[in-house]
């Protein structure tokens, strides 16, 4: 029921020229519950998103938005999790398939790389073996054609000297290069789909700048489809064509990058740019700070989660305020974006004019 | 501020900073048996800071700014090179006489749930350097509550522990640690980036807050530029142990004249998907590398995109980059293509 006008309705029919249109990606009603000794904690619920080959989707969103736990999701590796809505790869439903069947897809269709690449990397093998176990796994290959091919992949993700150094351990890497060891073995296997979980946070920002124009060139190369899950809104401006704001497990917000950076449609997306130190801005007025913190998911408000915290709904009439508060907001459209506000439509221009 | 009389609070005389480093530079030693080199973290850094200015210490991991940071503090003992407190060289003094001076510089850290203790409450936690400094119990405890209302923090939550508290409040209680003794100088080393976006401005605006109402002077120590930038009144880029540049904070971030600055600053991505696209970046190549096997000449050399052959023999000084300037720069093209 919930949140189904997502722009890209994942259930277009399949005639040749649809196809065409089908998202590789469209997770629709997403929910993920994980029961713990003080009840379930939903940390992620009914999300809806797609993602076309070589078009880039960015998460954003705070700790405990969700954004990690959705892409975990779609790679088919929460246990003890509850995963209930629907998560198809080229119309093919990955929800509940059994784990030999991920397994054949992952890597070899979807793949993901993690903040930090030191500990998604196994410290006792050589960086070669660990991009070359890859391609034998999926493809069957030889030791010595899969060797040849982490060697090729080295060189691809611009690591110097690519066959001295598949012979090295990930220690014997720097941050950035291990991230593009990362990369390497992510794409050995010519995945459709990328799932980068806050690739560059670890890394200084020079050479944040290195990996993002490196996964901009291969998926332009690739046509990949990618998913950048990040905290840093200048990195999804830079990246994603689509964004998508996560606030308390939910989409706050939903729509081209464009039109999301020059008009937020939801106040948590138009607090959060508001609030950012930015470098081609002046610092004489104090920063316009949210107040509060993100909220905790053991214990969630009935309503729209940020409305403890919302200028709008601080501004809003009583009756206002209780229906944010009680009632749970649906994405709904809202001038070229998806926003899921109560008080989005009808009072933003009241509100803004009173507090700005 | 007393009421009345003075409209104006007293201003120590420009020509005096509050805190004056030399030289300063920090050798940490390597391995026995030669098995790893030593490493000199901090080369050769001088700077000044005025009382209630803020410096800004920028770099990328490695650079020795939170190495500066914990010699001015301290909590290191510089190799060479002096750090003079108001008029006084502390660089060399012992543990004893250190006492009396902690109250006057203070410090704030980067994760705060990892620098308050978690079995002590916060009323503990606070008053803590109070008592330290000989202050009652009682008194001290007051005072506590004191610097909660003023961080912004509920003063009956004194009795809780610190994991009762969110990230943003745990820098709060922070924050009141380091000003539970009336410091004049605060050095504060990441403070707000391990905290979620929405919450860091509210840090900021706190410690800009605190900053106008008790004269603090602050080391801001930080890798986002961005933040710094808001905060600090001058700033400082370091590089591998050197500062590259440093000057008001205006000039360098509006026209950075080292070449290491101006791909710092082109390297940051700005919130804003239209200039994204606009934007020329410029994209330096490798990795920063190694304090413990620096490059030759100018340690930016092997990556920098206007090196000649004068920059891998010869390491440049910090000089005035432009006649009347506010701004020094350690590079030996730095004023030929610079306005």
């Amino acid at each position: 029921m919930a949140a189904q006008a997502v722009p890209t309705d994942p259930a277009a029919p399949a005639g040749p020229a649809a196809s065409e249109e089908q998202p590789l990606l469209s997770v629709t009603d997403l929910t993920v519950t994980f029961p713990t000794r003080h009840g379930d904690v939903r940390a992620v619920d009914s999300l809806s998103f797609a993602v076309r080959r070589g078009q880039t989707l960015g998460i954003v969103g705070e700790s405990g938005s969700g954004k990690s736990v959705t892409s975990l999701a779609v790679m088919g590796l929460h246990t003890g999790a509850r995963v209930t809505g629907s998560i198809a790869l080229v119309g093919r439903e990955l929800n509940g398939l059994p784990e030999r069947e991920l397994n054949r897809l992952r890597g070899r269709r979807m793949a993901m790389i993690f903040q930090d690449p030191l500990s998604s990397l196994h410290p006792y093998y050589t960086v070669g073996e660990q991009i070359a176990e890859h391609h034998r796994v999926h493809f069957g290959s030889r030791r010595a054609a899969a060797r040849k091919r982490a060697v090729e992949m080295l060189a691809e993700v611009g690591i110097p000297e690519p066959a001295r150094r598949a012979g090295e351990y990930p220690h014997q890497f720097s941050g950035g290069m291990r991230q593009r060891v990362m990369i390497a073995m992510a794409l050995a296997c010519e995945p459709d789909l990328l799932i980068a979980d806050e690739p560059t946070t670890a890394l200084d920002v020079t050479v944040q700048a290195q990996i993002l124009e490196l996964i901009a060139r291969l998926q332009e190369q690739r046509g990949l489809a990618v998913v950048m899950i990040t905290h840093d809104l200048g990195v999804v401006a830079r990246v994603a064509r689509e964004v998508l704001v996560m606030y308390g497990g939910r989409a706050a917000e939903q729509a081209p990058v464009d039109t999301l950076f020059a008009d937020p449609g939801h106040p948590y997306t138009r607090g959060l740019l508001d609030s950012l130190p930015r470098l081609d801005d002046s610092d004489d007025a104090p920063l316009r700070a949210i107040p509060g913190s993100p909220p905790s998911l053991l214990d969630p408000a009935p309503g729209c989660a940020f409305s403890p915290r919302c200028p709008r709904a601080a501004a809003a009439t009583p009756a206002e305020r209780a229906h944010c508060a009680g009632v749970r907001p649906e994405l709904r459209p809202s001038q070229g974006h998806l926003v899921s506000c109560h008080l989005s439509l009808h009072t933003a221009a009241r509100v803004q004019g009173g507090t700005r | 501020m007393t009421a009345g009389t003075a409209p104006l609070p007293s201003v120590p005389p420009p020509s005096v900073p509050l805190l004056s480093v030399r030289d300063v530079t920090m050798t940490f030693p390597g391995r026995r048996g030669g098995r790893s080199a030593p490493v000199r973290a901090v080369d050769g850094v001088s700077f000044d800071l005025a009382a209630g200015k803020t410096l800004g210490l920028v770099g990328e991991s490695g650079c020795g700014k939170s190495t500066t940071g914990r010699m001015i503090v301290r909590l290191l003992e510089p190799t060479t090179g002096s750090i003079t407190y108001d008029g006084r060289d502390i660089s060399r003094l012992g543990r004893r006489e250190l006492k009396p001076l902690r109250k006057d510089l203070q410090m704030v850290f980067q994760d705060p749930h990892s620098s308050l203790n978690p079995r002590q409450t916060v009323a503990r936690i606070i008053a803590d350097p109070l008592l330290v400094q000989g202050m009652a119990a009682a008194g001290a405890r007051k005072r506590a509550a004191e610097l909660m209302e003023m961080t912004g923090l509920i003063p009956e939550h004194i009795d809780r522990y610190p994991h009762e508290f969110s990230g943003g409040q745990a820098q709060r209680i922070g924050i009141a640690r380091a000003l539970a003794t009336g410091p004049r100088l605060i050095v504060a080393d990441e403070p707000v980036s391990a905290l979620d976006v929405s919450v860091q401005a509210q840090i900021v605006n706190l410690m800009e807050r605190l900053q106008r109402e008790l004269g603090l002077a602050y080391l801001f120590i930080a890798h986002d530029l961005s933040v710094v930038k808001r905060v600090c009144n001058r700033v400082a880029v370091m590089y591998l142990g050197r500062i590259v540049e440093v000057g008001d904070k205006e000039r360098v971030y509006a026209a950075p004249a080292h070449p290491y600055t101006q791909a710092l600053l082109s390297a940051v991505p700005l919130p804003d998907p239209v200039a994204e696209r606009a934007r020329e970046r410029i994209t330096l190549l490798g990795d920063p590398p190694s304090p413990a096997a620096p490059p030759s000449g100018c340690t930016f050399h092997p990556r920098c995109p206007k090196a000649q052959e004068i920059c891998r023999t010869e390491a440049p000084l910090l000089r005035v980059a432009a006649p009347g300037e506010a701004r020094e720069v350690a590079c030996h093209f730095a004023a030929a293509d610079n306005p």
